[in-house]
Order: structure tokens, then sequence, then C-alpha cells
């Protein structure tokens, strides 16, 4: 087979180019040499300037603080959104909802920061800590909408019929039935959020206000006067944080998925 | 399917029914659609000293007629003035379309190699290709400053390996190049994921036809794998084309003083020059050419849906 030799080829060197300069970042945060280019030896020293570096500390405290709360009210409102989208096939006003939900998530961030920016100015809020999660809540809800939607299109909707059927209430038998079911895709669409606002610099640079500086416009305003191990040890613990927390929703929401399968199976078997 | 949903009795009219609809479309009305309509009303008006640099354009809805009178064009006229801006807009449009057709081809030929790796492997392919996605865009452009400088781990290589003599450095940093590369590496999981879902749906019963009856494999690829991916190739070049034309990081960390590229001139005209109006007007125009893009996004977005 000389075309499967030739699609391993290229997919190792794809994931090289992906993997290589992220592997480098992590394995130069243990350098004991200031000099990226120099090795002198394994040092956790530049996790300890890192640890005692106040402003630092202060913008990671901010950043996972504002990504928690934004996660989670755009996790509540993305998943209203893709209900809305998925269940309601008319309502006045569709075509624009559901181009609010995908616009945002090709609009270029200078443009979503600067709007954001003049809404607020131009309706008198002060800019800092809620304006920042204001506006991460409004990009990252549409990022969870289409995850949650993706979820929703491929739905047994038996189960909730059956409940409708034997006289639950819509209400209640959504918090029992239809939102146990989509729940692995809501917690990826939080984990998303969380990351994404994490992550965020532009529009966050646009929307905060003193007192309010996110870690991403820290490690920014760092990075522009250099390379320095410390930004590396800091990217590294961020790196670690992220792969871990995607490893166990990825075990988490598969183990969900199988005992789903398994009950719906069993369910299937009981009503025959 | 709207037929059986509109008898269901979960579909009688139902106050809870209606705040599904309504609480996600106000915020976004509130905070996706009014900041459009701020942002083209500032871009109206003239700078000012105090706080906030630009001077209201209009209190109030009634006075109209005042709004009209007021209205201000000599933003865009300073825009359309002054030959950096257009040359901007041009060199971010030249790299986004260059990017977007690098993207296409280092991007292709992976989503082509895991639609065809053994079904046991895409997940954890999928997976691999995901996973720098969600480590920090900032820390992925970081950690190319450090392989490009012309004292960095790239030149390094190059010397331990003779490419290059010991005096002799890598000038790629600070330069388009860099831009490419950095553009290239960060967007690519947008490009490769949706090429995948759409080579992945393919039907191998057709290239086997064609093999049959004596198409040779390149001729099958073009005939064949490649129009019936076209819906991926579209929504992948305008998930990567977007957002790179109005891209301000990596420009500015990578890019050189003479690499121009509208997001990093309307981060400037905001942050150091702060000219908000022109700022404004800068964002105005970038949207105003994004419109068909966007708009041959959603349609394919739609479709998927």
């Amino acid at each position: 087979m000389k075309s499967s030799r030739l699609d391993a080829t290229v997919l190792t060197l794809g994931f090289a180019f992906l993997y290589i300069p992220i592997i480098i970042l992590v394995v130069y945060s243990f350098n004991a040499s200031k000099l990226v280019t120099v090795w002198g030896g394994f040092s956790l020293q530049w996790y300890s300037t890192m640890w005692s570096n106040q402003g630092l500390m202060d913008a990671a405290w901010v950043t996972a603080r504002v990504g928690v709360i934004s996660a989670t009210i755009g996790t509540v409102l993305g998943t209203l959104a893709a209900l809305s989208l998925v269940r309601f096939a008319r309502f006045p006003g569709r075509m624009l909802f559901s181009g609010m939900i995908y616009a945002p998530l090709v609009m270029p961030e200078v443009i979503t920061g600067l709007s954001m920016l003049l809404l607020f100015v131009a309706v008198g809020i002060d800019r800092g800590f809620w304006t920042v999660i204001i506006a991460h809540t409004t990009f990252t809800m549409c990022y969870v909408a289409i995850v949650v939607q993706s979820r929703l299109l491929t739905f047994d909707r038996s189960l909730e019929e059956a409940a409708l059927d034997l006289g639950c209430p819509p209400v209640k038998t959504f918090f029992k039935i239809t939102l146990p079911l989509i729940f692995p895709a809501v917690i990826a669409g939080w984990m998303l959020a969380f990351t994404l606002s994490l992550d965020d610099l532009v529009i966050a640079s646009f929307t905060t206000g003193p007192g309010a500086t996110t870690l991403p416009i820290k490690i920014y305003s760092q990075v522009r006067l250099g390379v320095t191990p410390e930004i590396n040890a800091i990217c590294t613990i961020l790196i670690g944080l992220v792969t871990i927390g995607v490893i166990i929703t990825s075990i988490t929401t598969k183990q969900a998925e199988m005992r789903r399968i398994r009950d719906e199976h069993v369910a299937a078997r009981g009503t025959t | 399917m709207a037929s059986v949903s509109e008898t269901h009795p979960a579909n009688k009219p139902n106050p809870a029914r209606w705040l599904v609809v309504a609480v996600p479309y106000l915020w976004l009305l509130l905070f996706f659609v009014a900041p459009f309509l701020i942002i083209f009303k500032i871009s109206l008006s003239e700078t000012a000293i105090a706080m906030p640099p630009y001077t209201p354009l209009f209190e109030g809805f009634g006075a109209f007629g005042d709004f009209v009178s007021e209205l201000d064009l000599d933003n865009y006229l300073f825009l359309t003035d002054d030959p950096l801006y257009i040359e901007a807009y041009l060199s971010s449009l030249r790299i986004a379309v260059i990017s977007t057709f690098l993207l296409l081809l280092i991007g292709y030929p992976m989503a082509l190699a895991m639609a065809r790796a053994p079904t046991m492997l895409r997940p954890t392919l999928v997976m691999l290709v995901i996973l720098p996605f969600w480590t920090s865009f900032l820390i992925r452009v970081y950690a190319w400053i450090g392989i490009l400088k012309p004292d960095g781990l790239l030149t390094l290589l190059f010397q331990s390996v003779g490419l290059l003599g010991a005096d002799d450095q890598v000038q790629i940093f600070r330069t388009d190049y860099a831009v490419f590369v950095g553009i290239v590496y960060s967007y690519l999981p947008f490009m490769v994921l949706p090429l995948y879902a759409a080579l992945e749906k393919m039907d191998n019963t057709l290239l086997e036809a064609a093999s049959d009856l004596g198409c040779p494999p390149w001729k099958a690829f073009w005939k064949i794998t490649f129009p019936l991916s076209l819906p991926g190739v579209i929504a992948g070049s305008m998930i990567c084309f977007i957002p790179i034309t109005g891209e301000f990081v990596i420009p500015d960390l990578l890019g050189g003083a003479d690499t121009l590229m509208i997001g990093k001139t309307l981060w400037t005209e905001f942050f150091g020059n702060r000219d908000w109006p022109l700022a404004s007007a800068v964002a105005v125009i970038l949207l105003i050419m994004l419109v068909v893009p966007i708009m041959i996004f959603q349609n394919q977005q739609k479709k998927v849906a």
C-alpha cells in the first residue's frame, strides 16, 4: 500500500508541525539559562519567580473568575439558543437569530472588541471586571450553541414525547429528560467557553478597565518586551491545566455516552 | 418535522417556551447587534480630546434632522486620502488570501490522510488536531518567537546541520514570512476539521467504481474526491479567511514594522492615537469588506445544520 505510507508521512509531518513548537516551549520552561537557545540544565527556578510575581498571580485570579462566570452564563444562554434553533421551526426573526449565532464565530476580534467597548461607553457603564464578563459571555455563548445544537440534532425525541404524553409538564420534562441526555454536550460547551475566555486577548483588552487585567493581557505586555523563561513557565502551567481538563472531560463524556447507549438499549428492550 | 412539532403538546403556547427564545435573542440584540449600530454612528462623529474621545452625535432619538445635518464623513474621507489605510486593507486581503491558500495546501492532505486512516484511529487523530486549539492562541504565537528569532532555535538548527555559517542567521522574524508561518500554524485546525468532516462522509464505492473503470487515482481525485469535498473547502476557507483579515496578535508579535494589516492599524488608532471615530470608521469598512464572505459562511453552516 503506497498511499497509506504517504498518508502516514503527511500525518507525521502535520502533527510534528502542530506539536513541536509547544513541546519546545514546555521544555525551555525548565531551562536554567535565561537564554532561549542555550540549555543550561534542568531547573524549576522560573516557576518560583513566577509564583512570587504578584501582578501575574493577580491577573491569573481575575482570568479564572472571568472564565468561570462567563462560561457559566454563556453555557446557559447558548443552550437556550441551541434549543430555540433546533426545536422552534418558526418564530419572528429566526433568520436574524441564526445569523447572530454564526457571525460572532468568524467576526474579527478587533471589531467585536471595539464595538462592545463603544456600547459600554455609550450607556455609561464603567469598564472593568463585569464588562469583560459580558463581552466573553456574548461570544462564547455562540460556540456553546453550536456544540449543543449538534447534539440536539441527533437526539432521539421518543423519551421526551413519552414523558409529555404521560402528563409531565414541559419544564419538568426538560430538566428530567432532555437536560440529562444533552449534558455531555453542555459540559463540552462549558469547557470550550472557559478556554476561549481564558485565551482571549483582543476582546478583553478593549473591554477591560482598571483593576481587571487578565492573564493574556499581562502575558502580552511581557511578550512584547521579549521572550523570558518565566512566560514559558506560566504558559506550561496553562497548557498542563487545559490538557488535563480536556482529557478528563473526554473520558467522562465517553463514559456518560456509553452509559446512555446502554440505558437506551435497556429501555428499548423494556418497551417491546 | 415541523408539522409534527406544531401539533405536539410540548409546543402549545407556553410562556416558558417564549423565554427560551427571548433570553438569548435579547442578549445578542443588546450586546452584538446594538454595538454595531453604535460603531457605525461613532465612525461619523468628530474626534474630541475629552473622555470618551469623540463628540456625541445626537442626544435622544427625536432630533433626526439634526442627526443627518451633523453627519460627518471626514473619517471616511481621511481613510481614502491617506494611502496608508488603503494599503493596509489591500495588504490584509493579500495576506489572508495567501494564508488561506497555504492552509488548504497543507490542511487538505492532512484531512485526506485522516479520512483514509483506519476507522479505529480516526477519533484519536481528530483529538490530536483539536488539542492544540485548546492551548492559548497567544501562547502558540509566542512559541514561534523563540524559534524564528535571528538568534533563535531555527538558526541554531540550521547552523548545526551546516545549512548556515556560524555567523549567519535566519532572517524571518519580523517579516511577512513569519506572519504566514504564525497564521498557518494557528489556523490549521480550523481548516483541517471542516475538510475532514466533508471527506469522511464520502462514499468510497465511487472511487472504487472509477478505478474499476480504469481511471487513474489522480484523475479520480480531481473528478470525484475534490468536487465532493467542496463544501468542506468553502467552510474551512471562510472560517480561516474572515478572522485572518482582521488578525491583530500574529502581525503584531511576528510581523515587522512594514507588515501592514488592518487589525493592527485599528489597534494603533484606538490604543496609540486614541482616535476612536477613525478606529470605528476602519472597523466599519473592514466589516463591509467581510459581509460577502460572512454570508457565504452562514449559508454553508445552515446547509450543514
